[in-house]
C-alpha cells in the first residue's frame, strides 16, 4: 500500500528526514517509535502534503501512485488520513456540518451524491456512539472546548466516518487516560481489516498493548535505526531509547 | 460651505410634508443652523480622516427620493413575527405594513401625547457637535417611527422597521428616522432592515436612531445594513442609558461606495448596560466604517463590544471604538474586542480602539487584531478531502458565524448565516483566492490588545 523510499525533507532548511525507507502491506499496522525530535510528527506531515515541508529527496508511492505530487485534498480522496496529535479548533463551524462537507467531499470524488442531511445525521450519531462522544459534541463547534479526549475520539469519529484505506495516528495517546485511550483503541481495531492499514506514531507502548501492531520502527534522527516485532516496543519501554542511538552512532 | 451642504438645505425647504409638522420645526431649525456653520468634513478631521466624503460632493443631489412600486419581488424580508412597518425611500408604504399597536405610531399621526414625547425628547439624546449628520437629520426631520413604551409595559412582539431603497433617475436623498422611548421598567425590541431593490441606486440615505431608556428599562436593537453597493449610507444609532438600564445591539453590514455607521452610547446614569456585537463585510472597491463612542458618565457600567470583519480585494474599512470613562464613573468594567481578517494583500483596515480613563477604579480591556485566515485550520480541513476554496469559505463563515449564533432571535439568526453563506460561496473577492495564503512578515498577526 504504502512504500516510502529514501524520503528525506526539511523544514526552514534544517534537515528532519533522512533517507527514511518504510514499507506497508494491506491490512498491516506499524507503529513507529522514537524520542522527541526524531521526525514522528514531520513524517505525518509530509505524507499528508502539509506546507512548510521541503522534500528533498526520495519517493512516495500510494497504492502506486506518487503521493509526493498531489495536494492535500487529493491525498485524503486517495484515503490518506492523519488523526492530528493537536486536533484544530475551528469556533463557529458546527462539528457536523464539517463532517458532512468531508463526507461529501470524498463523495463527489467517488462520482456520488452528498447524503441527505437526514441520513448524515443518523449515521454520525451512531458514530459518535461507538466513540463514546456524546452526540450533542456534533452540534458544537468544531473541536471547540472540547477536552483532550474528546478531541482525540473527535479525530477517530472522522476517520470512521472517512473510511480512509490508510491511518495515520499521530501522537493520538499522548495526554490519554487508560479509559480514553481505550476507546480509542477500540474504534481503531473495529476498523481493522485485511485492505485498511496503519501506521501508528506514539512516545509510549502502552498504546500497543490495545493497539497490537504487526511491525515496530524505531525513528531516531530522521531516519528508521531498527525494526521489530511488538516485542521490540516492551524492549524500548525497558531500556529507553538511548542504547540504540548509540548503537546508530 | 460645500456644495454637499448648500443642496442638504435646500432640499430641506423642498421636503413635501404629508402632515403638518409645526412642532418639528425648531428641532429642524437648529439642525440647519448647526449643518450650516459645521466645517466640512476633510482628510484632516479626525472624525473622519479615513473616510473621505467624495463620493457625496462629486454628485448634485436635488431631489427627494419616490417611492417605487414593485421592489417586493427584489427583496427577501425576515420571517419576524411582530409588527413591520416598511418604508420605501424615506416613505411609509401603508400597503406592506401592519397595523400599528398603540405603542408604535408615525411622526405624521402621533397623538397628542406621541407629539409630546417627540418635543420633549426627539434630538435630546443626540451629540450633534460630535456627528454632523445627526444635526442634518434634525434639519431634515419630517416623517419617522415613534415607538414609545409606558412604564412597566413589555412589548410582547418585535417592532420590525424595513427600509428600502429603489434605483432613483437622478442623484435623490432620503432620510430615516427613529425615536425609541422607553419608559422605567419597559422592555421591546426593534429590528431595522436596510436593504435594497436593483442596482445603481443613485442614493444617498441619512439614517439616524434615537434611543432613551429609562430606568431598569430592556432593549434589544438589531440594525441590518445589506444594501446595494451603489447606495451611499451614513448612519447613526444614539442611544442614553439611564440607570440599571439595558441595551443589547447587534450590527452588521456589508460595504458600499460610502457607508459610515456611528453608534454612540451614553451611560447618564449608574449601573447601565451595553452590550453590542457588530459584523462588517466589504470587497470589491468597497468602504466601510464603523464608529462607536461609549460614554461612560456615571460609575458601575459595564459595556461589551465585540466587533469583526472581513475585507478582501481592495476594499476598505475602518473601525474606531472609543470608550471615554469620566472621572466620577467609577467602577466600570468595559471590554472591547476588533477583530480583521484581510484576505487579500491590497484590502485595508484601519482600527483604532480608543480608551480615554479618567476614573483610577475601573477594569477596562481592548484589544485589536489583523489577521488572514489560519494556515494550520486550513491544513485540518484540507486534510479531510475539503477543497482549499470550500475551507476558505467555511472558515471565514465561522469567524463571523461566532457572533450570529450569539443572536437569540432565530429567524434574524438563519436569516443572517443563510445570506453570508451564499455571499461567501458567491464572491471570491470577499473571501480571497484559491489557495492559501502565507503570512507575510507585513501582514502578520498585529496584536494592539491591552488591560488597564
Amino acid at each position: 500500500m504504502l512504500e516510502i523510499n529514501e524520503l528525506s525533507a526539511a523544514v526552514e532548511g534544517e534537515p528532519i528526514l533522512k533517507e527514511l525507507s518504510l514499507s506497508i502491506g494491506d491490512g498491516e499496522v506499524h507503529a513507529i517509535m522514537g524520542p522527541n525530535g526524531s521526525g514522528k510528527s514531520t513524517l505525518g506531515n509530509v505524507l499528508t502534503g502539509r506546507e512548510g515541508y521541503e522534500i528533498t529527496g526520495g519517493s512516495v508511492r500510494f497504492n502506486g501512485k506518487d503521493l509526493l505530487e498531489m495536494d492535500v485534498q487529493e491525498r485524503a480522496h486517495e484515503g490518506v488520513f492523519l488523526a492530528f496529535q493537536y486536533p484544530v479548533e475551528i469556533p463557529g463551524v458546527s462539528n457536523m456540518e464539517f463532517l458532512k462537507t468531508a463526507v461529501d467531499a470524498k463523495r463527489k470524488q467517488a462520482g456520488q451524491e452528498p447524503m441527505s442531511s437526514v441520513d448524515f445525521m443518523r449515521l454520525a450519531r451512531e458514530t459518535s456512539k461507538q466513540v463514546q462522544l456524546d452526540p450533542s459534541f456534533l452540534k458544537r463547534g468544531v473541536n471547540e472546548g472540547f477536552s483532550g479526549g474528546e478531541k482525540k475520539r473527535n479525530e477517530i469519529l472522522q476517520m470512521m466516518l472517512l473510511e480512509p484505506s490508510l491511518c495515520i495516528l499521530d501522537e493520538t495517546d499522548s495526554g490519554l487516560d487508560i479509559d480514553a485511550l481505550q476507546i480509542i483503541a477500540d474504534g481503531v481495531n473495529a476498523m481493522r481489516d485485511e485492505k485498511r492499514s496503519f501506521l501508528v506514531v506514539t512516545h509510549y507502548q502502552r498504546l500497543l498493548d490495545y493497539i497490537v501492531p504487526d511491525k515496530v520502527h524505531v525513528l531516531a534522527g530522521g531516519r528508521i535505526v531498527k525494526t521489530g516485532g511488538k516485542e521490540l516496543a516492551l524492549e524500548l519501554e525497558k531500556k529507553g531509547y538511548s542504547w540504540l542511538e548509540d548503537e546508530v552512532a | 460651505m460645500s456644495d454637499f451642504q448648500q443642496q442638504a438645505l435646500k432640499l430641506a425647504a423642498l421636503q413635501r410634508r404629508g402632515h403638518d409638522a409645526g412642532w418639528l420645526s425648531d428641532l429642524r431649525e437648529s439642525g440647519a443652523r448647526q449643518w450650516m456653520r459645521s466645517a466640512w468634513p476633510g482628510r484632516k478631521t479626525e472624525l473622519w480622516k479615513y473616510t473621505p466624503l467624495k463620493a457625496l460632493q462629486n454628485q448634485s443631489f436635488e431631489d427627494w427620493a419616490q417611492p417605487q412600486p414593485g421592489w417586493q419581488d427584489d427583496i427577501e424580508l425576515l420571517p419576524v413575527n411582530g409588527c413591520r412597518l416598511v418604508f420605501v425611500n424615506g416613505v411609509f408604504d401603508e400597503t406592506q405594513s401592519d397595523a400599528l399597536p398603540s405603542q408604535v405610531s408615525l411622526f405624521s399621526r402621533a397623538s397628542e401625547q406621541g407629539q409630546q414625547v417627540l418635543r420633549d425628547t426627539l434630538g435630546t439624546v443626540l451629540d450633534t457637535e460630535r456627528h454632523l449628520f445627526a444635526a442634518l437629520s434634525n434639519a431634515w426631520a419630517d416623517e419617522g417611527v415613534l415607538l414609545h413604551v409606558p412604564a412597566n409595559t413589555v412589548l410582547e412582539q418585535p417592532v420590525y422597521v424595513v427600509h428600502v431603497s429603489t434605483p432613483q433617475a437622478q442623484p435623490s436623498v432620503a432620510s430615516t428616522r427613529v425615536l425609541a422611548v422607553l419608559e422605567q421598567g419597559s422592555k421591546a425590541e426593534l429590528i431595522e432592515h436596510y436593504v435594497s431593490a436593483g442596482q445603481q441606486q443613485n442614493g444617498f440615505v441619512n439614517a439616524l436612531t434615537e434611543v432613551s431608556m429609562g430606568a431598569n428599562a430592556a432593549f434589544r436593537h438589531t440594525r441590518i445594513n445589506l444594501e446595494d453597493e451603489s447606495l451611499l449610507h451614513i448612519g447613526g444609532v444614539h442611544v442614553a442609558l439611564h440607570r440599571d438600564a439595558r441595551f443589547e445591539g447587534f450590527t452588521i453590514a456589508e460595504g458600499s461606495e460610502l457607508k459610515r455607521i456611528d453608534y454612540q452610547v451614553t451611560h447618564r446614569e449608574p449601573g447601565a448596560h451595553l452590550g453590542l456585537d457588530g459584523v462588517y463585510l466589504a470587497h470589491g472597491h468597497q468602504l466601510l466604517d464603523y464608529h462607536t463612542n461609549i460614554e461612560h458618565a456615571a460609575p458601575h457600567g459595564t459595556t461589551d463590544e465585540v466587533f469583526r470583519g472581513i475585507i478582501g480585494d481592495r476594499a476598505r474599512a475602518v473601525f474606531n471604538g472609543r470608550i471615554h470613562i469620566h472621572p466620577h464613573a467609577q467602577k466600570t468594567l468595559a471590554e472591547l474586542s476588533n477583530r480583521n481578517l484581510l484576505t487579500s494583500r491590497t484590502a485595508e483596515i484601519d482600527t483604532k480602539p480608543e480608551l480615554e480613563i479618567y476614573a483610577d477604579d475601573v477594569r477596562c480591556a481592548h484589544g485589536a487584531t489583523v489577521s488572514q485566515l489560519d494556515g494550520t485550520a486550513l491544513y485540518y480541513l484540507q486534510s479531510r478531502g475539503i477543497t482549499a476554496e470550500q475551507a476558505r469559505v467555511m472558515l471565514s463563515f465561522g469567524f463571523i458565524n461566532e457572533l450570529l449564533q450569539q443572536i437569540p432571535r432565530e429567524e434574524i439568526r438563519e436569516y443572517l448565516q443563510r445570506h453570508l453563506q451564499v455571499l461567501f460561496e458567491r464572491s471570491d473577492s470577499l473571501i480571497g483566492d484559491a489557495g492559501p495564503l502565507e503570512l507575510h512578515d507585513d501582514a502578520a498577526p498585529a496584536d494592539a490588545g491591552g488591560k488597564h
